[in-house]
C-alpha cells in the first residue's frame, strides 16, 4: 500500500505540487527523496517574488552528506515560503508532505500540470527505480 | 564487486544503509547519522571497522625497519601494549598512509592502516622491507569493531574474558593489551573515550550482538565522519594524500625530528620543507553565515583565493557547519567561502571543535 498522497502531482525529480484551490501551488519535496537525502541540515528556499522557470533550480536541500537542487516543477512566481525550515530543516525528514513543505507559487501557465506524474504514476517511477 | 565484513549479515539485519566505501560494502547509517553521532557524544556507539586492515610485524629487524619506515618514532614506544599515530611517507614527503602501530614486544609490532589503501600500504611495507630481518602478516582473521562514547569502556568491559576486563579497566589512553588473538585498545576516531577492539572473525558476530544488548548504538560511517571532524582528526584521502606533505595536513606534530641522526623515508625533503615560509597552514573553520562548509570549497579574501576546504560538513554537536582546511601562511582570523557563487563568511579557528562531549566553539 502506497503513501504516496493522491491530492498533488508530482515531478520525476521527486518534487511535489498540490493546489491550494486558491490560485496558490505548494511545493515540496517527496517522501522518498528526504529518505534518500538522509538528516536534512540546511534548506536554501528562492525569495519572495522570485520568477523560477520549469525545471530551473529554485531550492537547495542539503543533507549531513551532500547538497541536492531541487528543480521548480512548474513556471511562476514565489508568493510565500516555509520559515520554519530555516531553523528546522528536519522538518522535511519527519513530515515531506505536511509541515515540511518548502514554498508556494503563483502558476504561470497551468497547462503545465499535465506533464506531471498522479500518485500513481509517481509510485511506478519509484517502483522501476528501486 | 565490494567486500563484505563478518558483521555484513548484523549490518543488514539492523536494517542498515550499505554503501560501497574503500572496496568494502559498509554501513553509511542505520536510520539516523545525527541521532548516532549524538549517541557517540553524550552515552555509546558501536562501528564496525573490520574493513580497516590490522598487519603484524615480526622478527629481529623490525623496530630498526618502523624506525625508517615511519615518520614518528617507534622507539618513543618502551611500554608493552603502546601506540604510536604516525604518517607513512614517500620519498617526496607525501603520506603513503596514516596508521597507528602498537608496540607489543622487541620482537612484534601491530599496525593499523586505512581499508582503502591497504594494497597500496602492503606493497610499500614489502618494498621497503629489503634486508630488515622482518616479516609482515596482514590479519585478514580478525574483525574490528570501535566502542566509543562516555559510557563505552563501563559498557563494554563486561563482554571481556575475564583476564581482559582486569587488565582493560586499568588501561591508559593510547594503550593495549592482547589476549589471545582478542586485542583491546583506549584509542578511537571520535574524540571520545572508548575502546577499538580486534575479535577473531568467527567470535565478532556474537559479540556485536551481545554489545547491542548491553545498550551500544550501532553507528555508521556517517556518524564516524562528524565525529571524527569536530574532533579534528584528519581523514586520508581527503586532508592529506600522496601529494601533502605532514607539514602541510596539521600533522608536524606527528614527525619525530629528534633523534637528528634517525634516517626516514621523506625526511630529507621534510626537513627543507620545515623551513619554507611560504609552507601551507592547516586550519579550522567555522562558518558563521548560512550554509554548509563541503570538501573542496574555496576561501578567500577580498579577490584572493587563499585556500581550499579538505573535509567540511555539519557539526551536530555544534549545531552549525565546520571544516578543516589548507591555508596560505598570512591567513587572519577571518575568510569567506565560496558556496554555490556567493561569498559566505567563516571564522578561522584552531581544532578540536569537540572533544570528550565538551563543545570548544559555540
Amino acid at each position: 500500500m502506497s503513501n504516496t498522497p493522491t491530492d498533488r502531482r508530482y515531478a520525476k525529480s521527486h518534487e511535489w505540487l498540490k493546489d491550494e484551490g486558491d490560485g496558490s501551488f505548494t511545493i515540496g519535496i517527496t517522501d522518498h527523496a528526504q529518505a534518500l537525502l538522509g538528516d536534512l541540515v540546511f534548506v536554501d528556499l528562492p525569495e519572495v517574488g522570485t520568477a523560477l522557470e520549469v525545471g530551473s533550480d529554485c531550492a537547495v536541500v542539503e543533507s549531513v552528506k551532500a547538497a541536492s537542487d531541487v528543480y521548480c516543477p512548474v513556471t511562476g512566481e514565489v508568493i510565500a515560503v516555509n520559515e520554519v525550515l530555516d531553523g528546522a530543516p528536519e522538518t522535511i525528514n519527519e513530515d515531506a508532505f505536511g509541515a515540511g513543505w518548502m514554498f508556494k507559487i503563483k502558476l504561470t501557465d497551468n497547462s503545465e500540470l499535465e506533464n506531471l506524474l498522479d500518485a500513481a504514476g509517481y509510485d511506478a517511477l519509484l517502483a522501476e527505480e528501486a | 564487486m565490494s567486500k563484505q565484513t563478518v558483521l555484513y549479515e548484523k549490518h543488514q539485519a539492523m536494517g542498515a544503509r550499505l554503501v560501497p566505501f574503500g572496496g568494502w560494502d559498509m554501513p553509511l547509517h542505520y536510520g539516523s547519522q545525527l541521532e548516532e553521532h549524538h549517541q557517540v557524544r553524550r552515552d555509546a556507539g558501536m562501528f564496525d571497522v573490520s574493513h580497516m586492515t590490522v598487519v603484524d610485524l615480526k622478527g629481529g629487524g623490525v623496530k630498526s625497519y618502523l624506525r625508517y619506515l615511519l615518520a614518528n618514532d617507534v622507539e618513543r614506544l618502551k611500554n608493552s601494549g603502546k601506540a604510536l599515530y604516525s604518517c607513512m611517507l614517500n620519498q617526496q614527503g607525501g603520506v603513503v598512509d596514516d596508521l597507528i602501530v602498537y608496540y607489543l614486544n622487541d620482537e612484534w609490532y601491530r599496525m593499523v592502516v586505512n581499508a582503502g589503501t591497504t594494497e597500496k600500504d602492503l606493497a610499500w611495507l614489502a618494498r621497503q622491507s629489503g634486508d630488515y630481518d622482518v616479516t609482515i602478516t596482514p590479519r585478514r582473521d580478525l574483525a574490528m569493531i570501535a566502542v566509543q562514547g562516555p559510557n563505552a569502556r563501563a559498557k563494554a568491559l563486561p563482554l571481556l574474558s575475564a583476564g581482559l576486563q582486569q587488565t582493560g579497566a586499568a588501561l591508559k589512553p593510547f594503550n593495549a593489551v592482547a589476549d589471545g588473538d582478542w586485542f583491546l585498545a583506549r584509542t578511537g576516531y571520535t574524540g571520545e573515550d572508548g575502546f577499538e577492539i580486534m575479535v577473531p572473525g568467527d567470535q565478532a558476530a556474537v559479540f556485536w550482538q551481545r554489545l547491542s544488548e548491553a545498550g551500544v548504538a550501532p553507528c555508521g560511517l556517517g556518524a564516524r565522519d562528524t565525529l571524527r571532524l569536530e574532533a579534528g582528526m584528519n581523514l586520508y584521502g581527503s586532508d592529506m594524500d600522496e601529494e601533502t606533505s605532514p607539514l602541510e595536513a596539521g600533522l608536524g606534530w606527528t614527525i619525530a625530528w629528534e633523534p637528528e641522526d634517525r634516517d626516514f623515508i621523506g625526511r630529507p625533503v621534510l626537513g627543507r620543507q620545515r623551513k619554507y615560509p611560504q609552507k601551507k597552514r592547516f586550519v579550522g573553520l567555522l562558518l558563521v553565515g548560512r550554509g554548509v562548509l563541503r570538501n573542496h570549497l574555496k576561501l578567500f579574501v577580498g579577490q584572493r583565493q587563499i585556500g581550499e576546504i579538505t573535509s567540511g560538513g555539519f557539526a551536530p554537536t555544534l549545531e552549525r557547519s565546520i571544516a578543516l582546511a589548507r591555508v596560505e601562511p598570512d591567513i587572519g582570523e577571518t575568510c569567506e567561502v565560496e558556496i554555490r557563487g556567493k561569498r559566505v563568511q567563516a571564522q578561522v579557528v584552531k581544532p578540536p571543535f569537540v572533544r570528550n562531549g565538551k563543545r570548544l566553539f559555540s
